[in-house]
């Protein structure tokens, strides 16, 4: 039996139910028992005070790279699952580009089976689109969703086969599962290492334009109105393909999208120097664009943050810029950038960016979560929006320490991330580091 | 701050300010008539020892390089590394740290990824100089360029300047335009804009597509060198074509209101963006850029060497 | 508070420099084969003024060179920002030349090293002689000058300035006694 879990005296916004107001949360069987003012919890259960927090569905992460299998020494699903829970994630999306790709039954079941035993956050594997992610031939998608597979994406590479992305599109209908597409024109994006713009003729790099991903996303779009397909648009980085993107929701196509909390707080100009912390692909754009993603995501044109957490060994960041790997950590500072750029601004009010955090996250990839009626999941995060705290990578539990924030002041963090009715993370009673 | 300060490691011109531009220039002055004495050698930088690191092949820097090291009394020892991809051996990091180990003095490094000699000047002690990073800089190219039209024009306060071809891949560009600029000349470049980066006038510089207007326009033309491979990767469609249309030739330069002066940074490909009789004309200062190039590389050899590393201070282990 | 004195004004420096030209004269046996070499910065001047002294008592100009020694200094490695290099031109040949070479102060004799040094790897005099304004003792090497406008002994905090009408507007020769 789990021990029964009473949280007292928070502020309790559902944006599932939109509902934000003080009260109490108790948790029992792994489910939300019951909302409300004065709750009693029964003898012996497990009390947290939450006067002055959040508490709220725990948030979830549609893109992360869990690097297991096959890179274990960059992350592994126990110690991803453990960095989400202590960024108040309770739920997270890994994407297969790992080795071997997740686009068999064994490999979605082999993570499935290491989320279990971590029992940290949850972990969703997403398949491939494409056999060995090489954009030839279709996964099994029937095999792989039984097996636990939630949506397909060849995260990493774009699907550049107009052919392939039809099709994928139009066989993702018999299951009513997203295809989540990496929006790169390759021929235009080779060779290039940062966004094509003034600091890349300064570093004297060469430089992806926004084109490349615009002409992708136009391209998604016009796919999924040919074939009524779900396409999800990952980490949307340009002013461009907001447009599209606002363009096709008029139209009302079946397209959704996500943008990562450094394409909406840093630009172009934090490779100046060549670092590589600030190495991504999409790349970090202009000041327009970071505005546009901004904007975005208040009107709703951007559905949800998703971090696109990339774990990468110190020494293969340690290198020339043209060389380094592309991508950084995200799920340990995902809701204090959130929160510092967006809600403390006046952007976006809290409980919305939470409903774009996890009730939206858990609607487009129909996941359970985002919400705390009667009867769900008990994955609960207790978070503190108002704390403020300096980034430390060495205090990290990811495996990884690539980030460009170390040492910025943020505010916002979790306290608290509760999954299947059990803490998995407690700041006043931190866990070890898992390896 | 001593005026007579360069810093630690001479990465690009885009760092330096116009005073430290002009020291590097006036010292260079000085260093011109060393080549010119019986005995070309002076015992400024005896007991220094300098590695030239050069990871892409570059004869004609590399040479520069030493024989301005010789002529101060350095020790010098070059490493030439064929492979154009680290990855396949040591990394730059490694390379590095053993070079660290060994108390090297300086390091000339030429590297094919921008952003490689500020990324060892980084992280060792010694000073650094950039004979070219990639796309970045090419800083003592850039000097040279300068102190040639500085001999040439005796100043560049308000001299037009046109630096003509494939300014996207070039480093010799970059350096040009940082150093022209800060010492007030007046910058264009010039070339198809499939070979110049769209906000390059957001530096500073006239755009311009016709090689005519450059030459009707400036004092100065810096020829850039077009790599052979530009066709292959579809940025130009030949070098019949591209000679035909941007080829620095008689017959053009006979239009042009004045005599220009003619550089390039070498090495050349007749006939395609310069014509061998313009490269080899009355007007052409490409040997006086060649001999200035030593004394420049001298200038930053010393002025460097004041910013060196005191081992015997670091208590070294090994 | 340190003490500034005048060891000679302008009128004393035209008489020593006066009877420098004719003592240079003297120990040269004449002007034949006869080169000066003034040491960067105001050996350069006192170099051409005793020059044209020379050409006033004989009638004959002396050629006159520069030296800058900062290339040879010995304590290049020590010293932390480079000095600023002066011109070196040497329009002659110093092959059997007899070399005066002519500095303001003559102090530790390290400058002078380095300018026998440098002189060397221009080529081989038959005999090279030291001018100075101002011997103010204090050597570090066994080097002695010939010709002398005035010796006077100081401590190694003092300081010794020698002023030329072409860069600082006045001749004369100053010394700045340190403290105690």
């Amino acid at each position: 039996m789990i021990r029964p879990i009473l949280i007292r005296g928070g502020r309790v916004i559902d944006p599932s139910r939109r509902t934000d107001g003080v009260a109490d949360v108790y948790l029992a069987d792994g489910k939300v028992a019951a909302v409300g003012r004065n709750i009693v919890g029964e003898d012996g259960c497990q009390v947290i005070e939450a006067a002055g927090k959040v508490v709220t569905p725990g948030l979830i992460d549609l893109h992360v790279h869990l690097r297991e299998p096959g890179f274990e020494e960059l992350e592994t699903v126990s110690t991803g699952a453990m960095a989400a829970a202590a960024g108040g994630f309770t739920a997270v999306c890994a994407m297969p580009n790992t080795d071997p790709p997740l686009d068999n039954q064994g490999a979605i079941g082999f993570v499935i089976s290491q989320a279990q035993k971590a029992g940290k956050a949850r972990v969703y594997p997403i398949g491939t689109i494409s056999l060995g992610q090489k954009g030839e031939q279709l996964s099994e998608f029937g095999e792989l969703l039984s097996a636990g597979a939630v949506a397909v994406s060849d995260d990493g590479k774009p699907i550049m086969n107009s052919h392939l992305m039809r099709t994928a599109l139009e066989y993702a209908k018999t299951f009513g599962i997203p295809v989540a597409d990496h929006c790169e024109e390759i021929t235009l994006a080779q060779g290039g290492a940062m966004h094509e713009g003034i600091v890349a003729t300064r570093l004297g790099l060469k430089g992806i334009p926004a084109a490349a991903e615009e002409i992708h996303v136009a391209r998604d779009c016009i796919l999924s109105e040919l074939t009524g397909g779900h396409i999800h648009l990952c980490h949307m980085s340009t002013r461009g393909s907001v447009e599209l993107i606002r363009r096709a929701k008029a139209k009302g196509l079946h397209v959704t999208a996500e943008v990562t909390p450094h394409h909406f707080t840093l630009t172009h100009d934090a490779c100046d120097g060549y670092n590589t912390n600030a190495k991504m692909n999409p790349p970090l754009r202009e000041p327009e664009d970071v505005e546009a993603v901004r904007e975005a995501l208040k009107d709703g044109t951007v559905d949800v943050i998703a971090t696109d957490h990339a774990p990468h060994h110190y020494d293969a960041k340690e290198r020339e810029f043209d060389d380094a790997p592309n991508g950084i950590l995200g799920l340990e500072t995902a809701f204090g950038l959130a929160v510092t750029q967006l809600v403390r601004p006046g952007l976006i009010a809290l409980p919305d960016l939470l409903y774009r955090m996890s009730t939206r996250a858990a609607q487009i990839f129909k996941l359970p979560g985002g919400t705390l009626a009667v009867g769900s999941h008990a994955d609960i995060a207790v978070l503190d929006p108002d704390v403020e705290w300096t980034v430390d990578p060495g205090q990290f539990y990811s495996k990884s320490r690539n980030t460009p924030f170390g040492g910025r002041r943020l505010f916002g963090r979790a306290e608290v991330t509760i999954v299947r009715g059990r803490v998995v993370y407690d700041r006043a009673a931190p866990p070890g580091r898992l390896s | 701050m001593s005026p007579a300060t360069l810093g630690k490691d001479l990465v690009g011109l885009e760092t330096l300010s116009a005073a430290q531009i002009l020291l590097l220039l006036d010292t260079a002055e000085r260093f011109k008539e060393v080549s010119e004495r019986p005995i070309k050698k002076v015992p400024a930088l005896r007991g220094k020892t300098i590695v030239n690191l050069f990871f892409e092949a570059s004869t004609r820097t590399r040479i520069s390089f030493e024989f301005a090291e010789k002529r101060l009394s350095a020790d010098t020892v070059n490493v030439a590394s064929s492979g154009s991809s680290v990855s396949k051996g040591e990394t730059l990091v490694d390379t590095a740290r053993n070079l660290e180990a060994m108390r090297i003095d300086m390091v000339v490094i030429r590297h094919h990824a921008s952003g490689s000699a500020e990324f060892l000047g980084n992280r060792i002690r010694s000073n650094v100089i950039n004979a070219g990073d990639g796309k970045h800089e090419h800083p003592t190219q850039g000097l040279l360029d300068l102190l040639t039209l500085r001999d040439r024009f005796g100043k560049l306060e308000g001299l037009k300047v046109a630096i003509c071809g494939d300014v996207t891949h070039s480093r010799v560009a970059r350096s040009n335009i940082w150093g022209l600029k800060k010492l007030g000349a007046e910058v264009a470049v010039c070339g198809p804009p499939s070979l110049v980066p769209r906000e390059i006038g957001q530096l500073g510089v006239e755009v311009m597509t016709r090689i005519e207007d450059a030459i009707a326009w400036a004092d100065a033309l810096n020829v850039l060198r077009l790599q052979l491979e530009r066709m292959t990767a579809g940025f130009i469609p030949s070098l019949r074509e591209y000679n035909r249309v941007f080829g620095v030739t008689r017959e053009r330069l006979a239009r042009a209101p004045k005599d220009l002066v003619i550089m390039h940074p070498g090495p050349m490909n007749r006939g395609v963006e310069i014509d061998s009789d313009v490269a080899d004309g009355e007007h052409s200062v490409i040997l006086p850029q060649v001999t200035n190039g030593v004394a420049v590389r001298m200038a930053a050899l010393y002025l460097l060497a004041g910013g060196s590393p005191d081992w015997q201070h670091q208590g070294g282990s090994e | 508070m340190p003490s500034r004195s005048t060891l000679l004004d302008d009128r004393a420096i035209a008489r020593a420099l006066t009877r420098m030209a004719s003592e240079l004269v003297e120990r040269c046996h004449g002007t034949a084969d006869v080169v000066l070499v003034g040491i960067q910065r105001r050996g350069v001047e006192l170099a051409q003024r005793l020059a044209r002294l020379v050409e006033a008592q004989e009638g004959k100009p002396l050629p006159c060179g520069k030296l800058d020694i900062t290339l040879y200094r010995d304590d290049l490695q020590a010293v932390g920002a480079r000095p600023v290099i002066g011109e070196t031109d040497l329009p002659f040949d110093l092959d059997d030349r007899t070399v005066v070479i002519v500095d303001d102060v003559l102090y530790t004799g390290r400058t002078i090293r380095a300018a026998l040094d440098e002189l060397a790897d221009f080529g081989r005099p038959r005999r090279i002689l030291l001018c100075v304004l101002v011997d103010r003792g204090g050597r570090e090497l066994p080097i002695q000058p010939d010709i002398v406008g005035v010796r006077q002994e100081t401590a190694g905090r003092d300081r010794v300035d020698v002023l030329v009408r072409e860069l600082d507007g006045r001749d004369a020769v100053e010394l700045a006694r340190a403290e105690g």
